[in-house]
């Protein structure tokens, strides 16, 4: 049951993927990224994660990803032109990408026993929520490094706005 | 019952994904897409791990990860502009004004 939901979402998310590498419109990119963290986000709920499945969805794909849509149209971007930029991505690049990928391919089959198996609903019981869990360390352990991302975003806001300012 | 070893071999395939990505897509702003596919990845990764370990210590690094994201992606896409205004194209290719 469990592996027929990860073999589901985990499809999709290829697939989605894969789309998004040979498709040429941005558009279309960035709509088939959306859909692979859809499933991505159905993913950590099934690893016990629904605070993360939530954000994940408001976040990456409410908020980001409308982000990048919304600039595609802003600069009217079309149809991307496949010339060669360099010939040392394709030749160092892909080879070493796919020497990486079965390197861990290799090692995660290898070490699966050690890894251990996955659970519907995680690690906790049925007393303790994944969300109580995860605010008490946040909000105790955690709580400066919590504080300062509120001083990142507002950076990050400023920066923005300054950068995608008109000059006079 | 799925092994965990499933779910990083999935994070590993997205995370190839996105860097063939990066490497042969020609319009920055898919470019920097496809850097939102391999931090996706490496979340992935963090959560899988989590569970592993029985700590959520790991699924609150995704937390700062997305915020860090989210940080990116408006100063990215900020960046993103201005080279348009400056150059008038999203071709990486002629964005070459640090090469010679």
């Amino acid at each position: 049951m469990q592996l027929a939901l990860f073999l589901i979402f985990g499809v999709l998310c290829v697939a989605g993927a894969l789309i998004f590498l040979f498709q040429r419109h941005p558009i279309n990119s960035a709509l088939s990224l959306v859909a692979v963290m859809m499933s991505l986000a159905v993913i950590y709920w099934t690893l016990g994660a629904e605070f993360l499945a939530a954000a994940q969805v408001i976040v990456y794909s409410g908020a980001i990803m409308v982000l990048f849509v919304f600039v595609v149209m802003l600069l009217n971007a079309g149809e991307e032109t496949r010339t060669h930029g360099s010939s040392m991505a394709y030749v160092a690049g892909i080879p070493g990408v796919a020497g990486i990928l079965a390197l861990l391919t290799y090692i995660f089959l290898h070490e699966r026993e050690a890894l251990g198996a996955a659970q519907l609903g995680g690690h906790l019981d049925g007393a303790t929520s994944n969300i109580a869990e995860l605010s008490r360390v946040l909000f105790t352990e955690l709580l400066l490094p919590f504080e300062v991302t509120s001083i990142l975003i507002l950076v990050a806001i400023l920066g923005a706005v300054v950068l995608a300012r008109k000059e006079q | 019952m799925v092994p965990i070893a499933y779910y990083l071999i999935l994070a590993a395939i997205l995370f190839s994904i996105g860097i063939c990505a990066f490497l042969i897509k020609r319009n920055i702003i898919t470019v920097f897409m496809s850097i939102e596919l391999m931090l996706n990845a490496v979340n992935l990764t963090f959560v899988a791990f989590s569970h592993m370990w029985h700590h959520v210590q790991g699924q609150i690094f995704v937390f700062f990860v997305m915020v860090v994201a989210a940080a990116e992606a408006a100063v990215g896409l900020a960046i993103i502009i201005a080279i348009f205004r400056a150059r008038q194209t999203l071709d990486v290719d002629q964005i070459n004004l640090m090469k010679n």
